[in-house]
């Protein structure tokens, strides 16, 4: 291969070396590191920031960005558990509700991330306000929301196949797991193969340009983030069932890692770029990284400021890439 | 039937707040026909066929389109009513594919889950790039094409929308004259196909080369419709300004002095290489060439935004060495940009801010503090000189029209106090009556002793300002070519490549 040739797939495809690298060095490092069962770990530790990064990535494509995906998350999460209880627990919330099917908490969840997000898509296309200032208000009045809901109590005890969701195994891989990669799946579909990832694409490249093409600027938006809010209530579903409680001050900053995870993967803030491959390494490097110092013992002061400067790091190399193509 | 209208725009009014853009104007156009729409910029043609499209909505007045009254809400209802637009100001997507950027919005869906056909995608717009012969590949990114090029993509996918209407709004202001001539022939196919195109362009030449009729809009007002052969390029430029203008191109005769810049061997590996002139004291050297020539390139090298990778560069005799746009500034060089919108204004800043960036450190005063009088004092004395049409200084830049913007910067780089002014297009997009003005204020420059250099896709500009032309092909240059030698076919050869100096040597140039 010809020196020109290795530069541009190591530009296109630098994030997943970066990622390979990080897994080579890390089973040198510890010979824990490279078990299944320790990988299996490193995906389920990732899974929920994972899932609201997918979302973050479509709003980041189109130039936006949601600050409230941890609020929402925690919205969800009360609210979905408050209809989860075991139906013996003493301190139920709603001690006459009969013990639900999982469905019913399932279904809140999502409903309450895809409003909370369409409330923030519905501010910013239609009174045209930075998504920046919409989604901080999202953050602040959904964790208000949150603790108004619960009085600030955890709502524990759920039912098993409430638990199940963030515990349990198929075929020996967990299920949060399962409902990262399924989301992946679906989130990538979404992006590469209908109108709507088209769209989001257009208007993050050019808004003019989508305008005049005929795109549905306002409804797209709006859909974009009300996508990012359903993920966000569906990590939600998934951390609840995983520590067997709603709290009213759970994912606080996890916005924060999810952008950082999207950052990470090589979607651009000027708009445009990105891709959900990007989005679940870049997760998966954050990932790696926690497990791996963690596994070699540093600390976990040093371990924030290694991930800050990963993070800047990122966005270094991928602003000098585009740099060189013009 | 053959008189019958496709598109009658009767008693269009639009208010904006505080502004009245259009009054009862009217645009009535026959299938098979160009309609030029023609005005100077502010006159309200943009404003027009952005009701058209659907842009903005009509404050008064109606739209008979095929016979039937409408109403058009958005771009969506235009385009599916067989409106099409291609936009005066470039908007490609440049991360996404040509494809993906000419059916956007209208992507060919398959399946129950309406998922992407990105084959037929493919092999619809191979079709379409054929059908236009544009030898590109559907899958390169827009980000990679030349300006000229993204603009025939665009041109694609107005007619990609297969509409009665298509409405170009400065379509060539980028292309090569290859290119115009390619959008020519198209337009007489869609001519052929029944096919009405409103055609907007401060060109002249091709104004009376395509159109069949012309509409002429003023200040928002609708002063007539015409066929074209019933008007000239004089009666067509009074009736767009309402008065007979003054002499397009005032070049005054001056002294012209001493060689103070001399280039030589400039040469910046894989763009141009080995660019030798010299520029004198109160001479206007003109730089001609398609564009994609390397004319851009070699001034911003001059500039120092390039790195040369050869090549010397000498003022007043003395070797320099310019690194960065500083070093050039503090060489007493001054460059106007190409794109006043990207690399010229500050649109939120008023006119005086603007006027005195490049310059600030004259008004620090002894406390550190800014001298907002000198400030002021300058700025009016400036408005006054280069007759900037502004209510006031303090007026934002962005409320100006293109070539009161233009002046605006013009001062700018007068202010610095320039021995060597680089114009790169210094009256793109500007309509005629500004243009005359900024042509005068050049030539007043270049009698206070200013070299000058101008580079202009625009011959007669050229032509008209130039006191010797320097001609530029694929990187390489072509031909110096003295004042009195000078016309549009000879530039045309050298900017063609069709002729060129032989070995460098300027004065045995020569048919090759």
């Amino acid at each position: 291969m010809n020196v020109a040739a290795t530069k541009r797939m190591i530009g296109k495809y630098g994030i997943y070396f970066v990622f390979v690298i990080m897994v080579i060095a890390m089973s040198f490092a510890s010979p824990v590191f490279l078990s299944a069962r320790n990988l299996l770990n490193v995906v389920r530790q990732v899974s929920v920031i994972g899932l609201i990064s997918l979302g973050v990535t479509l709003v980041i494509i189109s130039k936006g960005i949601d600050l409230s995906s941890g609020s929402v998350l925690a919205v969800a999460a009360v609210v979905a558990a408050s209809l989860g209880q075991s139906g013996d627990w003493h301190a139920k919330m709603f001690p006459e509700l009969p013990q639900l099917p999982v469905i019913f908490p399932l279904l809140a969840a999502l409903t309450i991330g895809l409003i909370c997000g369409a409330i923030n898509g519905t501010l910013i296309a239609k009174t045209g306000i930075p998504a920046f200032i919409a989604t901080l208000g999202m953050m602040v009045s959904a964790r208000g929301l949150a603790l108004l809901y619960t009085d600030g109590r955890p709502v524990s005890s759920l039912t098993e196949s409430y638990r199940y969701i963030g515990q349990g195994y198929i075929l020996g891989i967990p299920v949060p797991v399962i409902i990262y990669l399924f989301m992946v799946f679906v989130t990538w579909v979404l992006l590469n193969h209908t109108k709507f990832g088209k769209s989001i694409y257009a208007i993050g490249g050019n808004i003019h340009a989508a305008e005049v093409s005929g795109v549905n600027v306002k409804r797209n938006l709006i859909k974009i983030y009300a996508y990012a809010g359903l993920l966000a209530g569906l990590a939600g579903m998934v951390l609840s069932a995983r520590v067997n409680t709603g709290q009213p001050g759970m994912g606080v900053a996890y916005e924060l890692d999810a952008i950082a995870a999207t950052t990470i993967g090589g979607t651009s803030h000027s708009g445009g770029i990105g891709t959900i491959g990007g989005a679940f390494v870049g997760a998966l490097i954050l990932g790696v990284l926690n497990n791996g110092l963690n596994l070699l013992g540093v600390s976990a002061y040093w371990q924030q400021i290694i991930k800050g400067s990963i993070i800047v790091g990122a966005v270094v190399i991928d602003m000098r890439k585009n740099a060189k193509k013009n | 039937m053959a008189q019958q209208y496709i598109l009658e725009m009767r008693d269009i009014t639009k208010v904006f707040p505080g502004v009245k853009a259009l009054d009862n104007v009217k645009l009535c156009v026959k299938p098979g026909t160009v309609h030029s729409l023609m005005g100077e910029n502010g006159a309200g043609k943009s404003t027009l066929m952005k009701i058209l499209i659907g842009i903005h909505p009509p404050t008064d007045g109606t739209i008979i389109y095929k016979g039937r009254k409408v109403t058009i809400e958005n771009t969506n209802r235009a385009l599916n009513m067989g409106i099409s637009m291609i936009h005066q100001e470039l908007s490609p997507i440049l991360h996404r594919s040509i494809m993906e950027n000419i059916w956007l919005g209208r992507e060919p869906i398959r399946g129950p889950l309406g998922l992407i056909n990105h084959r037929k995608m493919y092999d619809m717009t191979k079709l379409l790039l054929k059908d236009l012969e544009l030898d590109l590949d559907p899958r390169e990114k827009m980000g990679n094409l030349t300006v000229a090029k993204m603009q025939m993509i665009e041109i694609a996918k107005a007619v990609s929308y297969n509409s009665d209407i298509v409405i170009m709004d400065e379509p060539t202001s980028a292309l090569t004259s290859r290119e115009v001539e390619h959008l020519f022939k198209i337009i007489e196919e869609l001519k052929n196909q029944g096919k009405a195109i409103i055609y907007i362009s401060h060109k002249m030449d091709e104004i009376f080369r395509i159109s069949d009729e012309i509409t002429v809009l003023r200040d928002g007002q609708y002063i007539g419709s015409y066929p074209a052969e019933e008007l000239d390029q004089n009666k067509l430029i009074s009736l767009m300004v309402g008065r007979e203008l003054n002499e397009m191109f005032p070049k005054v005769k001056c002294e012209v002095g001493e060689v103070r810049l001399e280039v030589k061997n400039l040469t910046v590996e894989g763009v141009f290489r080995e660019v030798s002139f010299t520029v004198r004291r109160g001479e206007i050297l003109g730089l001609a060439g398609l564009v994609g020539a390397g004319r851009t390139e070699v001034i911003e090298t001059l500039f120092g935004i390039r790195n040369k990778t050869s090549g010397e560069v000498y003022i007043d005799g003395k070797k320099v060495d310019i690194n960065s746009p500083k070093d050039a500034i503090k060489n007493k060089i001054a460059l106007l940009t190409e794109d006043r919108r990207h690399t010229g204004i500050f649109p939120m800043l008023t006119v005086k801010d603007n006027t005195v960036i490049a310059n600030i450190n004259k008004y620090i005063k002894k406390n550190r503090l800014l001298n907002h009088r000198l400030i002021r004092e300058d700025c009016e004395e400036y408005k006054r000189a280069m007759r900037v049409k502004t209510p006031s200084i303090e007026q934002k830049i962005q409320n100006l029209s293109g070539g009161n913007q233009q002046k605006v910067l013009i001062a700018r780089w007068m202010l610095t106090d320039p021995d060597i002014l680089i114009l790169d297009e210094p009256t793109r997009g500007i309509d005629v009556g500004a243009k005359s003005e900024i042509h005068c204020l050049i030539s007043k420059l270049a009698r206070q002793g200013k070299s000058i250099i101008m580079v202009s896709s625009e011959l007669p500009e050229i032509l008209g300002m130039s006191d010797r032309v320097m001609v530029m092909y694929e990187g390489r240059m072509t031909g110096i070519v003295e004042r009195g030698d000078c016309d549009q076919e000879i530039i045309m050869k050298y900017a063609t490549g069709s002729m060129s100096c032989k070995g460098g040597n300027f004065n045995e140039c020569g048919c090759n």
